[in-house]
Parts: C-alpha cells; sequence; structure tokens
C-alpha cells in the first residue's frame, strides 16, 4: 500500500513564532524552538516529529507570513 | 525516507507564491492580515494577472501592503479606497481592480464611498477585514467592535448606549442592486483559508468579466489589540464573532441564476 | 483652423475645452454656481465620441479621490466644484500635491463662510493660493477673467500640471462661470493611448506590463528623513514654477499714476473704472494677475515704482492684498476695496473708492 510521506522547511528569519502552525498540524509535526531564536528574537517553527509528516500543507496555509513550504511524496 | 529524499523541488507541493516578495511583514506574529495577503498573491498569480492588477490599499494596518505584494497600487486617503479604485477601473476597464481595507476604513470613515461604489456596482473586488478593532492606531474601538469587547476607547466593554452598536454591513450591502457577489469568510484554518481563497478567485473573476462589485468579507483576528495569543484570539473569534458576523455566501448572483 | 466662435457659459466652456483636450475623466457633484460643467458633460455624452469617462460622484470627497486615482494613472482627469464642495476636496488636494500626480480642479467660487452665497466671491483666495489642506504644498492657481480664459485655461492647466507632475487650479468666480461670451474652442485632440500614457508617464499606475518594476503611488513616508527629502523636492518644484510659470496682464501701466491689482471678474470690472477715470484725467493702470500662484510679485513691484498708490479690488475681505503688499514692501499706499457675500460693485462705487481711498486720502 502506498504510503504518503510529507516535509516541510521553515523560513526561521521570516518566522514570527505565532504557533498557528503548530495547532493546525494534525499530525503534531512542528513545534516552537524552546531556546533557540532568530535574529529579530523569535522562537520559530521546525519539524519536531519529522516522520510523522504526511504533507498536508494545513501548516503552510496558515502560516501569516508565508514561511512554510511542504514536499510530499508517495512511496510505493 | 530521510527528510532530504523528501524536500526537492520535484516534490513540492506548496511555497510562497513569488508576487510576495522577501520584504519582512511588519504585521504582529499570527494576525490574519498576512494569510489574506498571501492568497492575493496567490490568485492572481494563478489568474495570470500580474501585468494587469492594481491594488488600491487603506489607511490602517494594511496600509503598506504594496510593499508585500509586488503589483502596481494607490495608496488611498482613509476610506476613500473604493472611490479611488471606481475611478482606476473606470479609466482601465481590462485591469483587475481592488481595495484592501480594514473594519475602520470600509465601515466607518469610508462608510459612504463603500456603499455608493456598491451599488453602482463597480467592477472591483473589496477585501474587507473585519477585525472588530483598530489595530494600527492601537487598539480604539472599531465600528464591528461587538457589545462588551473591551477596547482602549472603550476600556469598560463597548455599550449601546454610549458607543451604538456594532455594524454589519456585509448584509446590508448584499441588498444592494450593484453587488454580485458578498461572501462572508475565515482564515482561521486550512478549510477556511481554501475557501477565503475561493472566494477572492472568484471576486477577481468578476472585475475582470465587469460584472459588478464584489466584497469578501474576511472576519479576523487581531491578537495584539484584543490581548491574546494567536491560538487564543482565533478561539475568540469562533466564540463570539461568528454570532454577530456568521460566515457563508449573502449573495452570488451566478449561483443564483444557476437554480 | 478651427476659428468658429461660439456663444456660452463659462461652466459650459470648461466642459467643452476638457473633452476637446482629449479628457480621460471627470469626477464631480453637483453644487451651484458651477453644476453647468457636469451637465454640459452628460449632455455632450463623450463616452460616446472619445470615450471620455463622466461620473457624478456620492461626494466632493468622493470625486477628488476619484481624480486622485485617476491623475496616479496618468489619466487626464479633472473635477469641478464651488466653494464649500472645494472645502471639501483640501485633503484630496494635499495627497495629489504629496503623490505628485498631475491633477486638474477647477473651484468657481461663490460667497462664504459657511453655505453662503450663490453668488459670485474670490474668497477662497488663501484656499487656493496658501495650501487650504495640511502640510506644504502650491497648486498652480490660474485666474481666468473671460469665458475664453475658461476655455484656454483647461489646456493650460492639464500641460503643467503634467509638465511638473503637480495640481493645477482654475480659481474662477461665479460671475465667469455664469456669465456668456464668445469663445473659441480648440480643436478636438485624440486621448493619449495605453502607450502614450506609459512612455509619457512612466511612473503611472497602470498595471506591471512586461513586468516592469512596480508602481506605488502614495503620500505616506514613515521614514522622517526620506520625506524631508521629498518636501525638498516638491520645494524644488515649486521655485522651478515660480520661475518659469508666472503669468499676468498688463493694462494701461506705461503711464498710470495710481495701480490696481484685480483678477478675475474684478478685474473686468476694474478695466470699465479706469476709462471712466481716464475720462477724468486719473490715469489708473492695472495688473491682472493671471496665476494667483505663483504670484506676479515682481512686476507689481517695478509698476509700483513710478506710481503714488495702489486698490487691491476683490471679492473678498482682503486677501490678495497681502501679496500685493509683500510684493510692494509696504513702500507705497496700498488700500482694499470690497464688495462680500455675493454682491459685485459696479465701476462708478470702485471709482468712487479709488478716490476715497487713494486718491484724496
Amino acid at each position: 500500500m502506498a504510503k504518503i510521506r510529507g516535509a516541510v522547511t521553515v523560513n526561521s528569519e521570516r518566522c514570527k513564532g505565532c504557533n498557528l502552525c503548530v495547532v493546525a498540524c494534525p499530525c503534531d509535526v512542528l513545534d516552537l524552538m524552546k531556546k533557540e531564536v532568530n535574529n529579530r528574537g523569535y522562537h520559530f517553527a521546525y519539524m519536531a516529529a519529522p516522520e510523522k509528516c504526511i504533507g498536508c500543507q494545513s501548516c503552510a496555509l496558515v502560516c501569516p507570513d508565508a514561511c512554510i513550504e511542504v514536499y510530499r511524496v508517495v512511496e510505493k | 525516507m530521510e527528510n532530504n529524499d523528501i524536500i526537492k523541488i520535484e516534490n513540492r507541493v506548496y511555497k510562497k507564491p513569488s508576487l510576495l516578495n522577501d520584504s519582512h511583514m511588519h504585521y504582529c506574529p499570527g494576525c490574519s492580515h498576512g494569510v489574506v495577503h498571501k492568497l492575493v498573491a496567490e490568485v492572481i498569480e494563478e489568474l495570470g494577472l500580474q501585468e494587469k492588477a492594481i491594488g488600491v490599499s487603506p489607511v490602517g494596518c494594511a496600509v503598506f501592503a504594496y510593499n508585500y505584494i509586488d503589483i502596481d497600487w494607490l495608496e488611498a486617503a482613509h476610506g476613500r479606497a473604493t472611490a479611488m479604485a471606481t475611478a482606476a477601473k473606470r479609466l482601465m476597464p481590462d485591469k483587475l481592480v481592488f481595495t484592501y481595507q480594514g473594519d475602520g476604513d470600509f465601515a466607518a470613515i469610508g462608510t459612504c464611498e463603500s456603499i455608493h461604489s456598491c451599488n453602482r456596482g463597480e467592477s472591483i473586488a473589496i477585501i474587507f477585514i473585519n477585525n472588530a478593532i483598530y489595530g494600527m492606531t492601537g487598539g480604539q474601538m472599531a465600528p464591528t467592535t461587538l457589545l462588551g469587547q473591551k477596547t482602549a476607547t472603550c476600556p469598560y466593554g463597548r455599550r449601546a448606549d454610549l458607543n451604538g452598536y456594532p455594524l454589519s454591513i456585509t448584509p446590508l450591502l448584499a441588498q444592494l442592486d450593484g453587488t454580485r457577489y458578498v461572501t462572508r469568510q475565515s482564515v482561521h484554518t486550512p478549510a477556511n483559508v481554501r475557501k477565503t481563497k475561493a472566494a477572492i478567485k472568484k471576486a477577481f473573476q468578476n472585475s475582470m468579466e465587469g460584472k459588478g462589485t464584489s466584497v469578501v468579507e474576511v472576519v479576523s483576528t487581531c491578537n495584539t489589540g484584543w490581548k491574546l495569543s494567536p491560538e487564543k484570539a482565533n478561539q475568540w473569534m469562533v466564540d463570539n464573532m461568528f454570532a454577530k458576523y456568521p460566515l457563508g455566501d449573502l449573495k452570488n448572483v451566478d449561483a443564483e441564476k444557476k437554480d | 483652423m478651427n476659428d468658429q466662435v461660439t456663444l456660452m457659459k463659462g461652466n459650459e466652456a470648461l466642459a467643452m475645452a476638457a473633452i476637446r483636450y482629449g479628457a480621460d475623466g471627470y469626477f464631480g457633484y453637483p453644487i451651484t454656481p458651477q453644476s453647468e460643467v457636469l451637465e454640459k458633460l452628460e449632455e455632450e455624452m463623450p463616452w460616446e465620441t472619445t470615450g471620455m469617462v463622466v461620473l457624478q460622484a456620492e461626494s466632493e470627497v468622493a470625486a477628488i479621490n476619484m481624480v486622485y486615482a485617476g491623475a496616479s494613472c496618468g489619466k487626464a482627469v479633472f473635477t469641478s466644484t464651488s466653494s464649500p464642495g472645494f472645502s471639501l476636496m483640501q485633503e484630496g488636494m494635499s495627497y495629489m500635491c504629496a503623490s505628485e500626480v498631475p491633477a486638474l480642479v477647477i473651484n468657481v467660487m461663490r460667497g462664504g463662510p459657511g453655505l453662503g452665497t450663490i453668488h459670485p466671491s474670490q474668497a477662497d483666495y488663501f484656499q487656493a493660493c496658501k495650501g487650504g489642506g495640511h502640510g506644504d504644498y502650491h497648486p498652480i492657481v490660474l485666474a481666468p477673467a473671460s469665458v475664453q480664459e475658461m476655455a484656454d485655461f483647461v489646456a493650460l492647466g492639464w500641460d503643467l500640471a503634467f509638465k511638473y507632475r503637480c495640481v493645477s487650479l482654475i480659481l474662477a468666480d461665479g460671475l465667469v462661470g455664469q456669465m456668456m461670451e464668445k469663445v473659441v474652442l480648440p480643436e478636438q485632440r485624440p486621448r493619449r493611448t495605453e502607450e502614450q500614457i506609459r512612455e509619457q508617464c512612466p511612473w503611472a499606475v497602470m498595471g506591471r506590463k512586461d513586468m516592469r518594476p512596480k508602481n506605488i503611488i502614495t503620500s505616506l513616508e514613515l521614514d522622517d528623513d526620506k520625506m524631508e527629502a521629498n518636501n525638498h523636492r516638491f520645494q524644488a518644484t515649486y521655485r522651478e514654477i515660480e520661475k518659469n510659470e508666472v503669468r499676468y496682464e498688463l493694462v494701461d501701466t506705461d503711464d498710470c499714476d495710481y495701480l490696481m491689482v484685480a483678477f478675475g471678474s474684478m478685474a473686468r470690472i476694474a478695466m470699465k473704472t479706469m476709462e471712466m477715470a481716464r475720462e477724468e484725467g486719473i490715469k489708473v493702470g492695472l495688473v491682472r494677475p493671471i496665476t494667483l500662484w505663483p504670484f506676479p510679485s515682481q512686476i507689481i513691484a517695478e509698476v509700483a515704482q513710478h506710481v503714488k498708490g495702489i486698490l487691491v479690488p476683490e471679492l473678498a475681505a482682503g486677501q490678495m492684498i497681502e501679496d500685493v503688499k509683500l510684493a510692494v514692501e509696504c513702500k507705497l499706499p496700498v488700500a482694499h476695496f470690497d464688495r462680500l457675500g455675493g454682491n459685485v460693485p459696479t465701476p462708478d462705487e470702485m471709482l468712487k473708492a479709488l478716490k476715497e481711498k487713494l486718491i484724496n486720502a
């Protein structure tokens, strides 16, 4: 059976750490950096559990700063 | 499969629209404006209207929309965006002309222009961001501020006897003969973002086809003005705003014709 | 050559001259005593011939912002109004000057303040010439004294506006707007094509054809240093206009002992007054400012060197007289004569004032 695998990249300098992507993700993939901040001082988002990502784009759709690119492959 | 195997151009299914440039947007973290800007850029790209689009930005938080979306822009005086759009569209009927306005701009100081532009049926698209507060000036009462909602100029909550009632302007516009498509959307969930994008696309197509006025109200959050986290602001919007400003199409002449 | 003489009102001449200029659009709101501009345009239906847009807006506020948009798109657009309406347009005037867009605005003045009267006045001189809105700005102010000049200044106003990327204001009064006179209208010019506008106005908002860099028309600049630089650029333009565009008419100034400085319909009455004065052996000359801004200070100062005194007749309680006094640095008597509230003086009244205030003073 085909399995969908996804991944996202976050433009960490553009990210403002609003957390809306973390909330929108149905698979609990994303989180905000706990300590690390970007140049503007925001705890930016990252893939905390990359193996769970299904590339559904929910995070990217709700991202107000268009920081997220989404990739998806179907594993045969 | 490792992440690096997945993150390849050929596997990319979502990216920032190229019309939305790399400038750092001045909006607060979690602000709905960013999402709607992104949708505007996406729709213009998808319709191939990069060379024909003219935006009119308002006075309010979105005043600098012209810095972020790489099309031609007019920056209107407070409330006068639809008057400017009227002239631009009449003088250049082959262009996509849209306004991008907040609740103060569209429904307080600009109410006269808003109503008359819609009533004349100008073939412009109006994107109306309703977050029930004045964001840019620091959180004062908007025409759409809810009863009981606290702002800097109604610090104990809006009272009908002191401040009047919140203005739901979109249903009023739907009654006008000049409007072709009037809808109320939001961008707080992925599904709602998709619906809002479809609404903006329809509004822009109506402008290009000279079909009359389209109004897309986006019920939005202002988490800074509301003094909530972005996540809690979304919840507050669902719990409080949607009762007064319910989502959905208020008028869609094309759909009615099909029936 | 088109030299066909027709008889029409000043307001109608404005409308006809605009169509003939190849105007792209008119946006206005009815107000007495200038409503014939919009009425004539609607009657002529130029959208059927030249493709010009004509729209009755919901207010003067909307109208001026429609003009602001059209001008920002490089189009030849204009509006007309009368004093109370012009007050409502001041915000737009300021924005257009700040955005450096070329527009034509017409104010056919009536008596104020407030709703005032519907009859002629010149009491918007300060508002027109000194910046009626906020910030440091100037429109070029043209003062027609005949129906022919109403027609001629439409083209002149637009030509200057496009040359300097500024606002031209035709400051007429209700008398010039309402009176009928002979006029020769200009030849019909074609409206500019989009390509021609893109070439003439590369800054215009018309969409990013061939994905050229985006154009933004805005009056906003939050960086103080950049806004100061913007202001310096505006002022440099104004100095250039002051250098090149001062216009005036001299009547009998070579041998005069007394001088009058008057514009618009008051200049017409002044000319009759001068005739009557000459019959009595009193030699009076006239400087008629055609541009109220830039003001013809230099020529007034020159003529003033050989006269005994100056009378400034105005349909206002002493507005232009300030500029006359500045021009002559108060080196000689400068007297004022007015009728207010929509009243217009007879030449007899003006001659009497000349004698009382200047000759026998």
